[in-house]
């Protein structure tokens, strides 16, 4: 891929008091690759998830998204710490769905999709709704618009979330085990709607245990354990014929 | 049942008193001046809990500020104004004028600027109701917070990750949902506000709500208990009436977290009577699951 990468992170560093938990991740992801990132519980996917919109602040290395770094700007060999608003204009181009879904559960499916839209994009009211229904409707949702959160089920609640992540017409995508938290049969209306998603070109970073959707959907696979990336490849190389033992040992586990 | 019987029988022998007159409560009940002080308490409480509303939103957002400068300013606020009692705090209001007669608004090195008399700019009113709302906001501000930091902090995450601002966060996604943790309590601030207007007493005639207006009734007619009587009366009336408006608030507030809303007292009670044919009313949740009339 001879393109500017999407994501670029060098000799990412990341502590939470004396716990060391990203040491050191070097990755690129071009445009329009979906990167799926796997490994065991606590070895820092989700961390580095956070740190790509900057919910989490890096203490070392670089991290860039679209060619920006983000959270920070480079002057002379210094970084310096952006303000809130330019912190918060960089996370608005990056959609990011959650385990646990996070809907907004005072407001409706629309409600939830058209929000960030009309008061961080300042779109007017009605073009955001239409354009919100017809992001609802691509997850399947069309007869659930005016449903609070609460009265639909797990799977249905994800796609709002993917739907409310679209609206802002981001960049880049951010799935941390959006599948993790679902019963299974609602698992594939999920990984459905993400596939469609990667189909149209979207870039996407999905940690996730879906080996299967990894292998079909994912260009690049990546196990991470204890805060380094262990292995990269093809999914289909790393899931048949991992190299590092480390890799082995959690595929074995697994699958 | 001791108790109560000890208590009827204490009851009783107040209200039949020879010497209360039941007339004098009657007279005075709906009387021009009790009703115009009932008014004026209404006022005072609203103006007094708007202040207090207002600030402990701002003080409990304060508070939570990743700026320690922030937080410590409104921590202090707090720590003054619930620690000190809000009879005293009136009364510094009531008095700043003897300390401080002018108050001006003017720009440093220069003699530009306002300035008024302090008993202009402070009218009596005006220092009940600093009294009450500065005080008022010290206690709301820990109610605010409360709520605030009982949604879970994934909401807030999720608003930022949109690209939201951290106060456009807390107005738009956090406050709203914090308000059916905020709203029974303030229920509970607004009705002892409404008491509390009573200390308006020490104006000296000056804040002429409905305590203050059955004192000088009092006074003047020496009917106390009578007047008390009279006043308790629409204390009683008018935190009824706060309780019952609470409930719809709450109700409001309560959209998205129950699947459906519950039926209110009057619905259900039009319910039953559009079902009274039906099953006898011994089971009063027959009616509310029918399946029509969804809100
Ligand atoms: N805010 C925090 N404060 C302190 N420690 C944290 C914090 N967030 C995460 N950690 C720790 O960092 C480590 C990595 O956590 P992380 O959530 O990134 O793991 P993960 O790979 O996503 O695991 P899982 O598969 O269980 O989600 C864990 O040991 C966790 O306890
Ligand atoms: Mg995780």
């Amino acid at each position: 891929m001879t393109s500017d990468p999407m994501v670029k992170a060098e000799a990412v560093h990341k502590r939470f008091g004396r716990l060391e938990v990203l040491r050191g991740i070097d990755l690129e992801v071009a445009p329009k690759e979906v990167l799926c990132l796997i490994g065991p519980s606590g070895s820092g996917k989700s961390t580095f998830l956070r740190c790509i919109n900057h919910l989490e602040k890096i203490d070392a290395g670089k991290l860039s998204v679209d060619g920006e770094l983000v959270g920070y700007r480079e002057r002379g060999d210094k970084l310096y710490e952006l303000p809130d608003r330019e912190v918060c204009r960089k996370r608005s181009e990056i959609g990011m769905v959650f385990q646990h879904f996070n809907l907004f559960p005072h407001m409706t499916a629309l409600e939830n999709v058209i929000e960030a839209p009309v008061h961080v994009k300042e779109e007017s009211k009605s073009t955001a709704e239409e354009r919100g229904r017809a992001l609802l409707a691509r997850v399947g949702l069309a007869d659930k618009v005016d449903s609070y959160p609460r009265q639909l089920s797990g799977g249905q609640q994800q796609r709002v979330a993917i739907a409310r992540a679209l609206a802002m017409e981001p960049k880049l995508m951010l799935f941390d085990e959006p599948t993790s938290a679902l019963d299974p049969e609602l698992v594939g209306d999920v990984l459905d709607a993400m596939r469609v998603l990667a189909e149209d070109g979207m870039t996407m970073i999905v940690v996730t245990h879906e080996m299967g959707f990894a292998r079909e959907v994912g260009d690049t696979l990546m196990f991470m354990d204890a805060g380094i990336i262990v292995e990269a490849g093809t999914p289909r190389d790393v899931l048949t014929s991992p190299q590092q033992e480390r890799t082995k040992s959690f595929l074995a586990k697994v699958l | 049942m001791l108790v109560l019987a000890v208590a009827a029988q204490i009851v009783g022998t107040i209200v039949t008193a020879p010497s209360l007159s039941w007339n004098v409560v009657l007279n005075y009940l709906f009387h021009q001046r009790i009703l115009e002080g009932a008014l004026r308490t209404l006022e005072l409480t609203a103006g007094a809990m708007l202040m207090g509303i207002v600030g402990g939103v701002i003080l409990a957002v304060m508070r939570l500020s990743p700026n320690p400068v922030v937080s410590t300013v409104s921590w202090f606020y707090i720590w003054f104004f619930r620690g000190t009692p809000v009879l005293v705090q009136i009364f510094f209001w009531f008095n700043l004028n003897t300390v401080l007669p002018h108050i001006g608004i003017g720009i440093p090195l220069t003699h530009l600027g306002l300035s008024a008399d302090t008993n202009t700019l402070i009218t009596p009113v005006m220092a009940v109701l600093f009294g009450l709302g500065f005080n008022e906001a010290a206690y709301m501000a820990e109610i605010v917070r409360a709520g605030i930091i009982s949604i879970e902090h994934g909401q807030t995450e999720a608003a930022q990750a949109l690209g939201m601002r951290r106060l456009q966060v807390m107005r738009r996604i956090i406050l709203p949902q914090a308000m059916r943790v905020i709203i029974p309590p303030t229920g509970n601030e607004t009705i002892s506000m409404l008491k509390t207007t009573s200390l308006a007493v020490i104006a000296g005639g000056a804040v002429v709500e409905l305590f203050t207006t059955g004192e000088q009734i009092a006074s003047a007619n020496f009917a106390i208990i009578e007047l008390l009587f009279v006043v308790s009366a629409w204390y009683l009336v008018m935190t009824s009436v706060l309780t019952f408006g609470q409930y719809y608030i709450e109700r409001y507030f309560a959209r998205g977290s129950q699947r459906e809303l519950p039926a209110t007292p009057l619905q259900r009670f039009r319910r039953a009577l559009f079902t009274f044919h039906a099953p006898p009313p011994t089971a009063p949740d027959v009616a509310t699951t029918l399946p029509r009339d969804r809100r």
